[in-house]
């Protein structure tokens, strides 16, 4: 059993329990599934400094931060108990394609070449986590959510501003990650 | 069981300016009620790390087209989602506590378009929405926590310009 579940979980597995968290936090509680929420609440909570966006009463909405404390402690275990040792399996097409960019380690589900303290307070680090932060916040905020809010709850409860979102976001992506990554690589 | 009343629209509550994620309860419960919550999202972070979701790799996968992976978590999410909240819709279930269940409408606004191509750039950087950077944090990659902490930046710098934006 253990074992099984240390292999990667196939995305039918995946998808399903995504997918059951939708009826699942309405409920326990008349929920709606969205976890970028989460981040205007620290702003409301930690620095509202008079915005009018950040004030309300951040408490009536406690239960996203306990959700996305769980998500963090699901992270920690699913690594530390039921981590795969195996290299991840990544389409060969792309491997090339990263090999091209610089990043050649396959065993973890991060490159080390960019996700470490090492890479901080470097151009790149500035480059992947300050301004690709940035840009996740910002987007998903003005956008009125992310792929949980939008592509899954949004899409679930057949809201068509939200298909107009998600292709938003997939639009983006595609453009971000074959034309603009390959320029930025150039640069490290 | 508690007395359900109409909900009066609430214009001078700013939660609802972006319609996502308000949560209206005539019920007051202990704060540790929340741990449930909590519950569920242990649940989703072990299926973020184990379906790789949360990989960098995965992303870069989905978006150069040479992986159904992504596809396949998303899609499948999406059609059970829908499903759940067809079932819920047609039987009218209530919450745990009897609270009727209600759904959100969402209105179209330019930001859907304009935020969402913002935030699809940063997707493919970091290779996180904002769910897997919590998973990534937690599967013991720190330095994500710079991610976390620009990403909450990127959004009070959208609530501070929020008014001048097309929207």
């Amino acid at each position: 059993m253990l074992e099984t579940l240390k292999q990667p979980w196939h995305w039918a597995v995946a998808g399903t329990i995504i997918g059951l968290t939708v009826p699942t936090l309405l409920i326990l509680g008349n929920k709606k599934f969205g976890i970028s929420a989460s981040l205007r609440h620290v702003c409301a909570a930690c620095m509202p400094a008079n915005i009018p966006f950040f004030k309300y009463d951040w408490k009536k909405e406690i239960w996203n931060m306990y959700f996305v404390a769980g998500i963090l402690i699901g992270g920690f275990l699913a690594s530390t108990f039921l981590s795969n040792p195996e290299p991840i399996q990544i389409a060969e097409a792309t491997k090339q394609r990263l090999a091209e960019w610089g990043i050649s380690s396959f065993q973890g589900l991060m490159p080390t070449e960019i996700f470490s303290f090492d890479t901080l307070l470097t151009l790149k680090g500035f480059v992947f986590f300050v301004v690709g932060g940035f840009l996740v916040g910002f987007g998903t905020r003005y956008a009125g959510g992310c792929t949980s809010g939008h592509a899954i709850m949004g899409l679930s409860n057949l809201q068509w501003p939200s298909l107009v979102a998600t292709i938003s976001f997939m639009l983006g992506g595609f453009f971000s990650a074959n034309v603009i990554l390959p320029l930025l690589f150039k640069l490290f | 069981m508690a007395t359900i009343q109409t909900k009066e629209p609430q214009m001078e509550d700013v939660r609802h300016q972006d319609a996502m994620c308000t949560t209206e309860s005539q019920l007051k419960h202990p704060w540790w009620y929340n741990f449930k919550y909590m519950a569920v999202g242990i649940i989703f972070g072990i299926a973020f790390v184990k379906a790789e979701i949360i990989s960098w790799y995965r992303i870069q996968e989905m978006f150069q087209l040479t992986s159904f992976h992504m596809y396949g978590v998303i899609g499948t999410a999406v059609v059970v989602g829908m499903i759940s909240v067809m079932i819920i819709k047609k039987t009218q279930a209530k919450t745990i506590y009897g609270e009727p269940i209600t759904l959100d409408t969402k209105k179209f606004n330019k930001g859907q378009i304009i935020g969402g191509l913002i935030f699809g750039l940063g997707w493919a950087i970091t290779g996180a929405c904002p769910g897997p950077l919590y998973a990534q944090i937690g599967a013991g990659f720190g330095v994500v926590f710079v991610t976390l902490l620009s990403a909450i930046l990127g959004t009070w710098v959208y609530g501070y310009f929020r008014e001048k934006l097309p929207h």
